[in-house]
């Protein structure tokens, strides 16, 4: 589907409100049950970012790294990555999904080939983590031509000079870090501060849609619901953390808790 | 075959975006991190070209490391072995027993010019963690060391030392509990603290930025070295320079003044731990930490875990200045097991005076395999680069014993 993310937005704002964006880990816990989670929770979703776990993930705070260890442990690789988004596709063809990861990864697999894998298998966008602004600038090159969205970053730390750069040679999709973390961690700057850089970065271009994720849970997100869409990660990965300790079911109690977030963004 | 500039410092020899030869190193880093690494690098290349501050790291140097660290010919060990005359350039002898203590007075003292009062660093076999606390100690910082809880076990006399020093030990309980976690975990530590704290990165690795204020550190040993063999032999003679790699910073600073020397002249020999051998093992080139370099992975290209006895050579990576040297040609590496860097120790410490770590004693089993195949004429000289007490219970362990 073409431009499936920039639709999933447009819905989203015809409805009034942010889109809802979810991250979890593909193969957490299991493969199969990490499908069966994000089938359920798609209902409430716009977009579904799916992790590629990597043990090195130098960006993650404790919860994503747990979710990623465990992926990895039930023995994920990127071929069955890319088998599960299929399926997922099959199932629900106009979710856009993103997949979300480090460069070493794709790096290993081999760029073009990552990429082709990522067209035929039907992955609308891209987030690499540490693949920032400027030496990302041909990798986006290439998602582009192959219809890809190439995910920008922007953090609490960037130039408003680098935004401009960054934003120009973006998508249709920037994410934007509300504060100076790995994933996960609380919200260290108020509110206000954080709609005041999103609202910087809107205004240098107000066609672009602008996410931000970083510390967004459940208490959070509703003072954030003016943004073109919110992003829910490590609140989830704790969720299926705690469910398998607690010997319940991921899929049930991640597909409530994702439902209380969107009712708290209607 | 990547061609080394000559007359360019190592460290320099890389383009805008941090890659040396096309290949090594980069900066592969969160967002978040991009601008504290760009006023960093900013920072340092003001600093370097700074009078005052050179002068305050030379005095530094001097009067808080103890000055020049000493160079001896082993006279029992060459005669034992019967080829080359063996030296020891013994950068263990510097206060701080490795080093680790330039670079890491080095960082305490940038950490101070840019105005962050917190400091943070990892290690493996603690002798940075101990010498950054100490230099926090002395600049009036706080310091944090992330250390794998293994590493925290093994080399417990160094932990002591750190805590004595005032710094706060975190440990990483993550994947292989040692160097490669806590390096991570000191990562993500500055991902979320970098508008306060300075990263120290224990080793040449890391974001561009990091390698170069290493190895521009420990630099220091091979400018003294050049002044000692021209004091002792009226020139540079045919030599062969044998380190140990880890991560790959004291071979970097013991070889910095020879890069430009044909390499018939002087051999650059690196010595790995058999079991976390990146560059003597053909491994592929991966993004760790930051950077693209030489690295033990799976198939799938996750990280691998390594093993060896020493907790500082216990890392799946290796710096990406070593990667431009080997593909360069200019290097050579090769690697010691465990049971050979032991037998190293035993004949070291019973023919000589110097009680290498379990680090050094990697890069004196190669001496010993090559110096019975040269001539007296042939000069090999050894970086002694820590000293050993740190790891007296391993030693005991293993051989019996450990030599007064």
């Amino acid at each position: 589907m073409k431009n499936s993310i920039n639709n999933a937005f447009k819905i989203a704002k015809k409805e009034n409100r942010p889109a809802l964006i979810s991250y979890t880990v593909c193969g957490d816990n299991t493969k199969d049950k990490s499908l069966q989670i994000l089938n359920s929770i798609s209902k409430d979703l716009d977009i579904a970012e799916w992790g590629i776990p990597h043990n090195c993930p130098t960006a993650d705070g404790k919860d994503i790294q747990n979710s990623s260890y465990r992926a990895l442990q039930n023995g994920i690789r990127l071929n069955d990555i890319f088998n599960l988004v299929k399926k997922f596709k099959r199932i629900k063809p106009t979710k856009p999904i993103i997949l979300m990861g480090y460069y070493q990864m794709i790096f290993n697999f081999g760029e073009k080939k990552f990429i082709q894998k990522c067209k035929a298998s039907g992955v609308d966008g891209l987030i690499v983590v540490d693949l920032s602004f400027p030496d990302n600038k041909n990798f986006a090159k290439l998602c582009k031509k192959n219809s890809i969205c190439f995910v920008q970053l922007i953090a609490p730390t960037t130039t408003v000079k680098r935004m401009r750069e960054i934003i120009k040679s973006s998508h249709e999709m920037i994410y934007m870090i509300s504060t100076i973390s790995t994933t996960g961690s609380a919200l260290k700057y108020s509110i206000k501060r954080i709609i005041k850089n999103y609202n910087v970065i809107k205004k240098i271009k107000p066609s672009k849609n602008v996410v931000i994720g970083f510390g967004i849970t459940e208490k959070t997100i509703s003072n954030l619901r003016s943004a073109d869409g919110l992003v829910v990660g490590s609140a989830i990965c704790r969720e299926i953390t705690r469910s398998l300790k607690d010997r319940q079911n991921p899929v049930t109690n991640v597909s409530k808790l994702v439902r209380k977030l969107k009712n708290k963004i209607i | 075959m990547i061609k080394l500039k000559k007359k360019i410092p190592l460290i320099d020899q890389h383009d805008q975006f941090g890659f040396y030869g096309n290949k090594f190193g980069g900066n592969y880093c969160a967002e978040t991190m991009r601008k504290p690494i760009e006023d960093l690098s900013k920072l340092f290349e003001k600093l370097r070209k700074n009078r005052k501050f050179l002068k305050k790291r030379n005095h530094y140097f001097k009067h808080y490391l103890g000055g020049e660290t000493p160079f001896f010919k082993l006279e029992n060990l060459s005669r034992h072995l019967g080829g080359a005359q063996i030296w020891c350039k013994d950068v263990s002898a510097i206060n701080g027993d490795a080093h680790k203590a330039y670079h890491a007075t080095v960082n305490a003292l940038i950490c101070k010019e840019s105005g962050k009062r917190y400091i943070a660093g990892d290690t493996g076999a603690g002798m940075f963690g101990k010498n950054l606390a100490m230099a926090a100690k002395k600049m009036n910082l706080k310091c944090k060391i992330f250390m794998g809880t293994k590493d925290i076990s093994r080399q417990a006399p160094n932990v002591k030392f750190m805590r004595d020093a005032g710094a706060e030990v975190v440990p990483v309980d993550s994947g292989s509990k040692t160097l490669v976690d806590a390096v991570s975990e000191c990562m993500r530590h500055y991902v979320s603290n970098c508008d306060n704290t300075h990263l120290a990165v224990g080793s040449a690795i890391g974001c561009n930025i990091f390698l170069k204020i290493c190895a521009w550190s420990t630099s220091q040993i091979s400018r003294e070295l050049k002044k000692q063999l021209i004091e002792e032999f009226g020139e540079i003679p045919k030599l062969k320079l044998i380190n140990v790699i880890g991560g790959g910073s004291s071979a970097l600073g013991f070889w910095n003044e020879f890069i430009d020397y044909d390499k018939k002249h002087v051999e650059l020999i690196g010595v790995e731990a058999k079991y976390a051998a990146p560059l003597s093992t053909n491994a592929k080139v991966a993004i760790l930490h930051g950077a693209a370099q030489y690295c033990l992975t799976d198939k799938e290209g996750q990280i691998a875990e390594t093993h060896s006895l020493s907790a500082g050579l216990d890392y799946p990576g290796s710096s990406p200045l070593h990667g431009l040297l080997k593909d360069s040609g200019r290097a050579r590496y090769t690697n010691a097991s465990d049971k050979e860097a032991l037998a190293a120790f035993k004949l070291i410490t019973k023919l000589e005076d110097i009680r290498p770590s379990l680090e050094p004693a990697h890069a004196w089993s190669e001496c010993i395999r090559l110096a019975p195949k040269l001539k007296k004429n042939d000069v090999l000289v050894v970086n002694n680069c820590g000293k050993g007490y740190k790891d007296k219970k391993i030693y005991i362990e293993q051989l019996g014993y450990y030599p007064k």
